[in-house]
């Protein structure tokens, strides 16, 4: 075997140990304080979800996937969820969900400013960057070592560990998007007077939108990775029962867990993307379009085109 | 490494000011200095006596929310807003209230002929329409200052001219202190009271258009210039052989016979005591005559001919039909005196031979690029650079 021996061994899985154990003796408090607000946020999603009748979901993800990603993939988001239904994986699907819901949001709440803020100082990119490859180059598993240590195990950690997993993506994107706003849109506002506050409401953050958007979009998938992964530290959801599927070698069970994220997953990306592609194109058409005009376009294929205009 | 160096301008209040060079000669810098987009490097800009080189960024804020709006070469619409909105942004971001700023948006709008697209969104417009929403958006905030970087620049020619056109027009409504940048020494000659040639970060030559295009300082300015129908800026007044004693009606005939053979001219007019045309008096009358003593007016005058009287701010271009009618016209100041007559062939005399700036090396034209313009100053830049590193 092409081992050094023992002696030459340095002992950083010690440190490890060590740094572990003193954060969870000193730390402690600190620890339970970040778990509060998100176990509340999981309480009240989770307890929204599972007390909505399943008809209701249903309806409001084909309304939700069809005003957001067009007519296919409303029916789609409703068919899929009609399917998880019928394979027996509801309560499953909805904790998945809140965990879902609970996590972007706070990968929102948390990424969007801290990419404004690398958007907007390149000290703080510079800083930032490493850590965000160290997070996003670091193996799923690894992230769930410490969270047991730290916070114990149960769907809050899982729901922590997810976080810290899928927020890479909206920072990064929120950085380039700001990144990329036109000089001469910033230059403009500037000219008129703008404050810096004034200029990242009405400019920057209008114009880094679909940046952003894709960032939320990347986030959510990688939540959705993440989401099956904490099932091994105890967390609820159809991660779970594809866990059980596995141990128990029954592979139907497994499979049905299985199929079950991939229409979730399909479902949640295609309306996030469709968000994204709506505030891109937010700006090329004629704004306040009514129903009856969306069917009227549909039929016809009129579109309102830029050049038709000219 | 000098942006821009040593450039000292006074705009006068409602004129339009325009510094035209070619890429890279510092024209964009000075502007943004002007407004202090780029900080200059040292020197004063001094607005309605005021520099606002020392102001504090509140102040600065406070100046380019109210008293200098710009334009942008490449528009600088805000994609995501519509028209209307993009039009009331700067009031929207000096904190007026909506109704107001829709109103005053609205009005800038209905200046430039916009006001059926305020719903639309910049895509959907043509970039001479979206140029107009530019100057409607820098109008709407009704500032004293008006920055143009360019603002045709990316523009098809004729749109181009198009809103050249409009600019003067508004112009003549608005009355903005203008501070207009191109490339363009057409435009340049069009639009401006003052142009000044910039070149490697200094001016080489402020002046009139007129000024500039028949007394080019250099041969930097000439290379412009020489392109330049000098027809269109040169008046009456520049072309008129003045200075002689005008005909008067009561002289002796034969004395203006032996005037006019002096002076190689077929036909001359007369004019009273209160130098008012009379009438053409034409040399083939006088030499067949044998009665030289008679006063010319009584005789020799020609009944049938009308005498053509121009004003001498008038641009020679616009008097080609006139002056194709072989017989001199008469150049009267405002209070209709004639101050001179002109032809067609003073006409291409003095065209053959202004614009070279060899020609007026000692001439009284002097030139300065220090920019002693008299009345009252609206807007002085006094000496500045801005440095830029590399």
């Amino acid at each position: 075997m092409n081992r050094l021996p023992d002696e030459y061994i340095l002992p950083i899985a010690d440190i490890f140990q060590n740094i572990v154990n003193w954060l969870v003796d000193e730390w402690r408090p600190v620890f339970q304080t970040l778990r509060w607000p998100i176990a509340q946020v999981l309480d009240a999603v989770s307890d929204l979800m599972n007390s909505l009748p399943f008809w209701l979901v249903i309806l409001f993800f084909l309304i939700v996937g069809w005003r957001t990603a067009g007519i296919r993939n409303g029916v789609f988001c409703g068919v899929s969820f009609v399917l998880i239904a019928f394979m027996g994986l509801w309560d499953e699907a909805m904790d998945s969900l809140s965990i879902l819901i609970t996590a972007v949001t706070f990968c929102v709440v948390v990424g969007v400013p801290i990419g404004i803020l690398a958007g907007r100082s390149n000290k703080f990119w510079a800083v930032l960057r490493p850590v965000l490859d160290v997070m996003q180059t670091t193996p799923s598993f690894v992230y769930l070592v410490p969270v047991v240590m730290l916070f114990g195990i149960g769907t809050v950690p899982g729901v922590i560990a997810t976080i810290v997993f899928s927020m890479p993506p909206v920072i990064r994107l929120t950085n380039l998007g700001l990144r990329q706003v036109p000089a001469e849109a910033i230059e403009a506002g500037e000219s008129f007077g703008a404050t810096e506050w004034q200029a990242l409401i009405n400019i920057r953050l209008p114009l880094a939108l679909p940046s952003i958007m894709t960032g939320v979009n990347q986030t959510l998938l990688m939540a959705m990775v993440m989401s099956v992964i904490i099932s091994m530290i105890g967390a609820e959801g159809l991660g779970l029962s594809v866990l059980r599927g596995i141990g128990a070698l029954d592979v139907g069970q497994a499979g049905i867990g299985g199929l079950a994220i991939v229409l979730l997953a399909i479902s949640l990306d295609r309306i996030t993307q469709g968000l994204g592609e709506k505030s891109k194109q937010a700006h090329h058409e004629l704004k306040p379009r009514s129903l009856l005009g969306r069917f009227r376009a549909a039929r016809t294929g009129a579109s309102d085109s830029p050049a038709s205009m000219q | 490494m000098l942006a821009v160096s040593e450039v000292s301008l006074k705009v006068r209040e409602g004129e339009i000011f325009t510094i035209m060079g070619l890429s890279g000669s510092g024209k964009s810098t000075l502007v943004r200095c002007l407004n202090r987009l780029i900080e200059p490097t040292n020197g004063s800009i001094l607005l309605d006596g005021e520099d606002i080189c020392l102001k504090s960024s509140q102040e600065l804020r406070d100046i380019r929310r109210t008293k200098i709006a710009m334009v942008f070469q490449n528009f600088a619409l805000l994609p995501h807003k519509s028209i209307l909105e993009n039009v009331e942004f700067g009031l929207k971001l000096r904190g007026e209230v909506k109704e107001s700023r829709r109103e005053k948006a609205g009005m800038a709008l209905e200046r430039v002929g916009l006001s059926n697209w305020s719903d639309r969104y910049p895509d959907n417009l043509s970039g001479g329409m979206k140029q107009r929403v530019g100057l409607a958006r820098a109008l709407a905030n009704d500032p004293d200052i008006l920055l143009m970087d360019e603002p045709f620049s990316a523009l098809d020619p004729l749109i181009r001219a198009d809103l050249q056109a409009e600019l003067i027009k508004l112009q003549c409504d608005i009355k903005k202190t203008i501070i207009f940048i191109t490339h363009d020494f057409h435009e340049a000659v069009k639009l401006s009271d003052q142009v000044a040639v910039m070149r490697d970060g200094k001016f080489v030559q402020m002046g009139t258009p007129e000024e500039i295009i028949l007394h080019p300082g250099n041969e930097y300015v000439e290379n412009f210039s020489r392109e330049m129908d000098r027809s269109k800026v040169i008046t009456a007044k520049d072309v008129a052989q003045t200075g002689a004693t005008p005909l008067y009606a009561d002289m002796a005939a034969d004395s203006v016979l032996k005037r006019m053979k002096k002076t190689g001219k077929q036909f001359a007019i007369l004019v009273d005591s209160d130098k008012k045309p009379l009438g053409y008096i034409f040399r083939g009358d006088l030499e067949n005559s044998t009665e030289l003593e008679m006063k010319v007016g009584a005789d020799f005058q020609r009944q049938d001919e009308e005498v053509i009287s121009v004003s001498s701010s008038t641009i020679v271009g616009n008097l080609y039909f006139q002056l194709s009618q072989q017989l001199p016209l008469a150049i009267s100041d405002d209070k209709g005196h004639v101050v001179g007559t002109m032809d067609a062939n003073d006409v291409m005399t003095h065209l053959s031979q202004a614009g070279q700036y060899t020609n007026i090396r000692n001439s009284a034209h002097a030139f300065s690029t220090d920019g002693q313009i008299s009345g009252e100053s609206h807007l002085t830049i006094n000496c500045f650079d801005k440095v830029v590193s590399s």
